[in-house]
């Protein structure tokens, strides 16, 4: 692979990463109180928050993952904005943000524990603060592989003389200490100022590679010529999982993704929440997930888009990064841009590229003229498109936008995982009578600590991958039922905590339960599930993870109002503020029309419906 | 805050963006050959100077009206 990096591409990369750490020392002076620390001293403008809101979930999973997706499974993979994001971004600004930030709550959890109980916090801030420290390091991995694949650092650690071994370390640890000096510096302000300048970074570096990419193909229209039908569509074929590439039948979509999983995340992942309670207002806090629906219904553009470019056009060998051997590889397959994954031949020891097996066999899978079909690196969509399209000077930018993308989720998890830490966990269960000063010097080092977590974690992940996997799904099993739980407790009245607590617990074990009974087609029993039984075959591992939330949401639904039914309920004056109907609404008559909330969300809702009309 | 954020952002693209314009300037044309033979550095490096100059403006408005307010 040819890349040429040249000191321009450094210097642009240097000159980002000053800022980004020159904004933690700016904003050093202004860390007074705890507050400040965690929370921005609530003094964060809306269109602040709300750029932030988008682009502390704009890490490695979203960039690369997404493109990946684009490349695999086309235009579809918008759903994941139209229907898994943009619905439960309203929902939260225009119902729930009024109890998160009304109650005066510093965390999701601590408003888990005004509403319902100590038990049902606890359980909720201990697996979130696991989770973001494991998120962090996962995406600190990649960062690091990609850095190792793209051969970002090859030349400076040449001219240095240190082995090329080395620059997978120093990526990790790189990354690790540009993050943890500016939240340690900054706090919360540090990480969502870094966010909001992270977000139009990386549109800068990408919008650019999508208007190349779109006039070298032919636009739009030319793009659709050279793809599949399906792959330029969003519904057509959703009626049935067999007729689309996703392998999902519509119910499952909606509920499952655009209900349980969408809602499950944007209305109570405290990741996000967080930036929206930093806000100066109540009427700003609830406007913060809805000005970021804005620039969210249009990322399909700018980060799926580049995956159906990258196949669209004809394969190019010489500029595609292969991750098993040298660019002199002559015949490696590849898809457009998207080269074959490589494995080791058993016999002889060389990397090859990897095929699809039939079920159960070593024999390849062959398609309808007989050719093997391959596995592609779907994950090198993006990176393969910024060598493709952009020279020296650009290349810089894109690459940087690309760290940008990297480091933004990864603070958005440290900043999230400090304030658990010291609010939910250090001072609920370890010093509750500390001084404010205590509690910064706290969050100081419980950003320490979850960086140095995140490392082992991203370590552990490259070892063992499958230990990863598992925890991650675990993860699931605790997150799909959550927002039943949330929406119970704001809603009605009569939830107890002792319901909460059960509901959340019995539809964890739902979702044990579900997969380990069921199956995606083609894989065998393990991590994929199965591993009691195998009751239900599901067309795509999409589909079962689905089906899986919708289950656990159900239950955990049913079970808490059962268990809240015989326990005793709370009185109504000790929820006031916690619940809708005890709790008065935010008068916003004195605001003009696109300045209220209800208007902004309505006004979001059509333009979500029409992009999804023009790619139905 | 004291800080508006407006201004770092229109800093940094300030500088890349002449940056950018600068290296498009004096760079060798037969790089453009990936970017379809556009001298993309010049042109988006003048675009993120607009996108600079107007991010600073309106940091440095605001800053200089109301020291330490927020709208």
């Amino acid at each position: 692979m040819t890349t040429t990096l040249a000191w321009i591409d450094y210097l642009i990369m240097l000159i980002y990463l000053a800022f980004v750490l020159g904004i933690g020392f700016a904003l050093k002076k202004f860390m007074k109180t705890s507050e400040d620390f965690f929370l921005s001293g609530r003094s964060i403008p809306a269109w602040v928050a709300g750029l932030a809101f988008i682009s502390a979930n704009l890490g490695a999973q979203e960039v690369i993952g997404m493109a990946a997706s684009g490349a695999k499974y086309g235009i579809a993979t918008s759903h994941f904005y139209w229907l898994g994001a943009i619905p439960a971004m309203v929902f939260v600004g225009i119902f729930m943000m009024p109890f998160y930030y009304g109650s005066r709550a510093h965390s999701v959890p601590e408003y888990l524990r005004l509403r319902f109980d100590e038990k049902t916090r606890g359980l909720n801030a201990i697996t979130f603060a696991a989770m973001t420290v494991l998120s962090s390091g996962i995406s600190m991995l990649a960062m690091a592989k990609l850095i190792v694949v793209l051969h970002i650092f090859d030349a400076p650690f040449a001219s240095l003389g240190l082995s090329s071994e080395w620059i997978f370390h120093a990526s990790i640890v790189l990354s690790a200490v540009i993050v943890l000096g500016y939240v340690y510096l900054g706090g919360l302000t540090s990480a969502i100022y870094n966010e909001v300048l992270q977000f139009f970074l990386i549109v800068a570096g990408f919008l650019p590679l999508v208007l190349l990419g779109l006039k070298n193909v032919g636009g739009w229209d030319g793009l659709r010529h050279s793809l599949p039908t399906g792959f330029t569509h969003a519904w057509v074929g959703m009626s049935q999982a067999s007729t689309n590439p996703l392998g999902v039948e519509v119910f499952g979509l909606a509920m499952g993704l655009g209900f349980v999983l969408s809602f499950g995340y944007w209305c109570t992942d405290f990741l996000v929440v967080q930036r929206a309670m930093a806000a100066d207002s109540m009427t700003s806090a609830r406007r913060t997930p809805l000005i970021a629906a804005i620039p969210k219904m249009f990322f399909p553009f700018l980060v799926i888009m580049p995956g159906l470019i990258a196949i669209a056009l004809p394969a190019v060998q010489e500029a595609a990064a292969q991750p098993g051997k040298a660019a002199t590889a002559t015949s490696w397959p590849s898809k457009g841009l998207i080269p074959a994954e490589a494995e080791k031949d058993p016999k002889t020891g060389e990397m090859v590229p990897k095929y699809l097996r039939q079920a159960g066999s070593d024999e390849p899978l062959l398609d309808a003229n007989g050719q093997k079909q391959y596995a592609y690196d779907y994950n090198l969509a993006i990176p393969n498109m910024l060598l493709h399209y952009f020279p020296t000077g650009m290349l810089g930018l894109g690459l940087t936008a690309l760290l940008a993308s990297f480091m933004s989720g990864m603070a958005g998890n440290i900043t999230a995982f400090n304030t658990v830490g010291t609010y939910d966990i250090y001072k609920a269960y370890i010093n509750r009578s500390g001084t404010d000063r205590h509690y910064i010097w706290i969050g100081q080092l419980a950003t320490l600590f979850g960086t140095i977590v995140s490392i082992a974690a991203a370590y552990a992940a490259a070892q063992f991958n499958n230990i990863m996997d598992a925890l991650q799904l675990v993860f699931g099993f605790v997150n799909a039922p959550l927002f039943a739980t949330f929406l119970l407790g704001m809603f009605w009245k009569r939830t107890t905590g002792h319901g909460a607590f059960f509901g959340l617990l019995s539809g964890t074990a739902a979702a044990a339960i579900f997969q380990s009974l069921t199956l995606p087609a083609g894989a065998g029993p393990g991590i994929k599930g199965g591993w009691l039984a195998n009751l239900h075959t599901f067309p795509s591992e999409m589909a079962q993870n689905f089906w899986l939330a919708i289950f656990a949401w159900t239950t955990c639904f049913l079970v808490t109002i059962a268990v809240s039914l015989f326990t005793k309920a709370r009185e109504d004056k000790d929820l006031v503020g916690l619940v809708y109907s005890l709790t008065e609404k935010p008068r916003e008559d004195h605001l003009s029309w696109y300045k209220r909330p209800l208007a902004l969300g309505i006004v979001v809702l059509i333009m979500t419906a029409a992009l999804n009309l023009i790619f139905y | 805050m004291n800080l508006d954020i407006r201004t770092p952002i229109g800093l940094l693209f300030l500088s890349l963006g002449g940056l950018l314009v600068i290296y498009g300037f004096f760079s060798d044309p037969g790089i453009y050959f990936r970017s379809l033979n556009i001298n993309i550095n010049l042109w988006w490096g003048l675009a993120l100077l607009v996108f600079g100059g107007i991010m600073t403006y309106f940091g440095r408005r605001k800053t200089k009206l109301r020291p330490s307010s927020t709208p």
